[in-house]
């Protein structure tokens, strides 16, 4: 009874996209070193140590010291819990601004079509980065705005994308019948047209994951993301960045986490996108 | 095409409007007093009035967001607190390195994706297909600013071939400012490459299959010359359009990356006003930028209206 089923498992596993796979093995492990840091860090990540400032990696810190003598290593593990819940907002608060704006567009015709390309020819106006420090001016640093900044440029993503998948949908014949049965449009757009585009916001939310991790870097980089004393790999890198000619390991580990984890968000996108909708199946992994 | 041309303009209008509403209400909404803010809590209370009367703070919000886009319209975008200047005249001053930074990178970005894409089109699911699209895949996930650091500790510290950051100014001559530039550019252009090669190899990959296509093969015209001739100037349009719309991540990407290399450009000014508390510089630098962004999107919806032959057959 295992053999078979075992083999069944092996054959469905090897029918899935590799970059399916190789993006969710490099994702999983991105999530496992966050919820790690909640329960476990080699030293506490905001601990300073002077006396064990600018260490190279070694058996005691594995990844070295930064210029405070804290454990590279730790922060990298709490780095990522920052950067992946600070990615984790801005794609909800994406997706709830988005999504219903973009359904609604392709429900109400014209008029509604044309506010929502409007709005979302707006929001393009303003790069994630312009928008954060707009809110940085106006309201202070901090990972809210980042949040705020990130989430109104996916919600314009959403919103297109939703209309563009929801405008195909409702030229089925399911929903035609279902308008002719008497349906009315909310209706037939949360129980035909949402669940049918749902494959197609997740792809979406998958890269525009990807998208939120980077410009959060970025952003905590130039100091207007997360906070000190909380780690952030952007943050790291500003700092490794002073110490560049004494040691230049430090600029290392942080970039590498942070392109680590947008690979995987993107592999696991193209993988879904491919196992969700096969037309779409580039060649392999790529 | 004409019509076309006019609603475009006027969505272009629309959005610019719409984009100075959305900055001046932000700023507005700063909780407390905008002139203490930008001043500081320890300031003289004759100098917040006196800033507030230059700012105009003591008028109703309609008469100074009119008075605002008013002067903007006539090339006064106020004047900065911390540089004592017009703030047009800073914005020209920076522009002559932002600018040929984005263009620079821009012609990389293009030089570099649009030869790699169409080769991978040409070579499509053999190794030369796999190692582009892995380059593609790679040059989306490095982030620019840990790229820029990475070029800084290869050819600053290691070779010691570039300076790890500044710009010597035009003064010293084009080859000194150029070379300042370089690395910078190639920091922005990567991730840009990286995603157009994707993009031109998809557009050739889809040309490749026109009928069009197929027969210029059958009449036996070489590979590269139906790569050159056919499908290149056909995979261009969205290609065009990609370039347009990643015009916005150059804008994004010029501010981190010239605070990478401590470029006195637009990105940097514009970064350093925010510690400096000058929304004045803020405001007029995150307008420009913004309807910058959304006229470059314009200009590529139109020249693309203009190169598709399509409609034209249609007619």
């Amino acid at each position: 009874m295992t053999g078979p089923m075992k083999i069944g498992g092996m054959r469905r596993l090897k029918r899935l996209p590799v970059s399916l796979l190789l993006g969710g093995l490099l994702t999983a492990l991105v999530v496992g070193a966050a919820l790690l840091s909640l329960v476990w860090t080699p030293f506490p990540a905001e601990q300073v140590r002077v006396v064990a400032r600018l260490r190279p990696p070694g058996p005691v810190h594995w990844l070295g010291t930064d210029h405070f003598g804290r454990d590279v290593l730790s922060m990298i593990l709490v780095g990522a819990r920052n950067s992946l819940a600070v990615g984790a907002a801005a794609v909800a608060l994406g997706a709830v601004l988005g999504v219903p704006l973009g359904l609604a567009a392709s429900a109400w015709g014209r008029w509604g079509d044309e506010a929502v390309a409007r709005l979302g020819d707006l929001l393009f106006a303003f790069p994630a980065v312009l928008t954060a420090i707009l809110l940085t001016a106006a309201l202070g640093a901090g990972a809210v705005n980042v949040v705020l900044a990130l989430g109104l440029f996916n919600a314009a993503v959403f919103a297109r994308v939703a209309r563009g998948a929801a405008l195909a949908v409702w030229r089925r014949d399911f929903v035609r019948a279902a308008l002719a049965l008497g349906r009315g449009p909310l209706s037939v757009t949360l129980v035909h047209v949402l669940p049918n585009i749902a494959g197609v916001v997740i792809v979406q939310g998958t890269v525009l994951f990807a998208v939120a991790v980077l410009n959060e870097a970025a952003l905590s980089y130039l100091g207007l993301g997360i906070q000190p004393p909380s780690p952030s790999w952007g943050k790291m890198l500003g700092d490794a960045q002073t110490f560049l000619f004494t040691s230049p390991l430090q600029a290392i580990f942080p970039g590498a986490a942070i392109a680590v984890t947008v690979l995987g968000l993107n592999l696991l996108g193209d993988g879904l996108r491919d196992a969700l909708d096969p037309r779409h199946r580039s060649a392999g992994l790529l | 095409m004409l019509a076309f041309l006019v609603r475009r303009l006027l969505t272009l209008a629309l959005t610019a409007w719409l984009a100075t509403l959305v900055v001046f209400a932000v700023l507005e909404a700063i909780p407390g007093d905008p002139a203490l803010v930008m001043l500081g809590t320890s300031a003289q209370p004759e100098a917040v009035a006196a800033l507030r009367a230059q700012m105009g703070l003591d008028r109703p919000w309609p008469v100074r967001y009119a008075g605002w886009v008013g002067g903007m319209l006539h090339g006064d975008f106020g004047t900065s607190l911390t540089y004592a200047r017009p703030v047009a005249g800073l914005v020209a001053d920076r522009l002559a390195i932002t600018l040929p930074l984005a263009g620079l990178a821009l012609v990389l970005s293009a030089g570099i994706a649009i030869p790699l894409g169409l080769f991978a089109a040409g070579q499509q699911g053999r190794a030369g297909d796999w190692a582009v699209m892995a380059f593609g895949q790679m040059g989306i996930a490095v982030p620019g600013f840990w790229f820029a650091i990475l070029l800084i500790l290869l050819f600053s510290v290691r070779l010691g071939w570039f300076s790890a950051g500044g710009f010597p100014g035009w003064e010293a001559g084009a080859g000194p400012a150029l070379k300042a530039l370089l690395l910078p550019a190639v920091a922005l252009a990567l991730p840009e490459a990286a995603i157009l090669a994707r993009i031109t190899r998809t557009a050739a990959l889809d040309t490749l299959r026109e009928e069009y296509v197929r027969t210029a093969v059958a009449k036996g015209l070489p590979r590269r010359v139906v790569l050159r001739r056919h499908v290149l100037p056909n995979a261009l349009i969205p290609v065009a359009t990609i370039l347009g719309l990643q015009f916005s991540f150059l804008v994004a990407g010029a501010v981190v990356v010239e605070n990478v290399f401590t470029l006195p450009g637009l990105g940097r000014l514009l970064y350093q006003a925010i510690g400096q508390h000058d929304l004045i510089v803020v405001q007029s630098v995150v307008v420009l930028l913004a309807v910058t962004v959304v006229a470059v999107n314009a200009l590529v919806d139109i020249a693309c209206a203009a190169i598709d032959p399509r409609p034209r057959v249609t007619a």
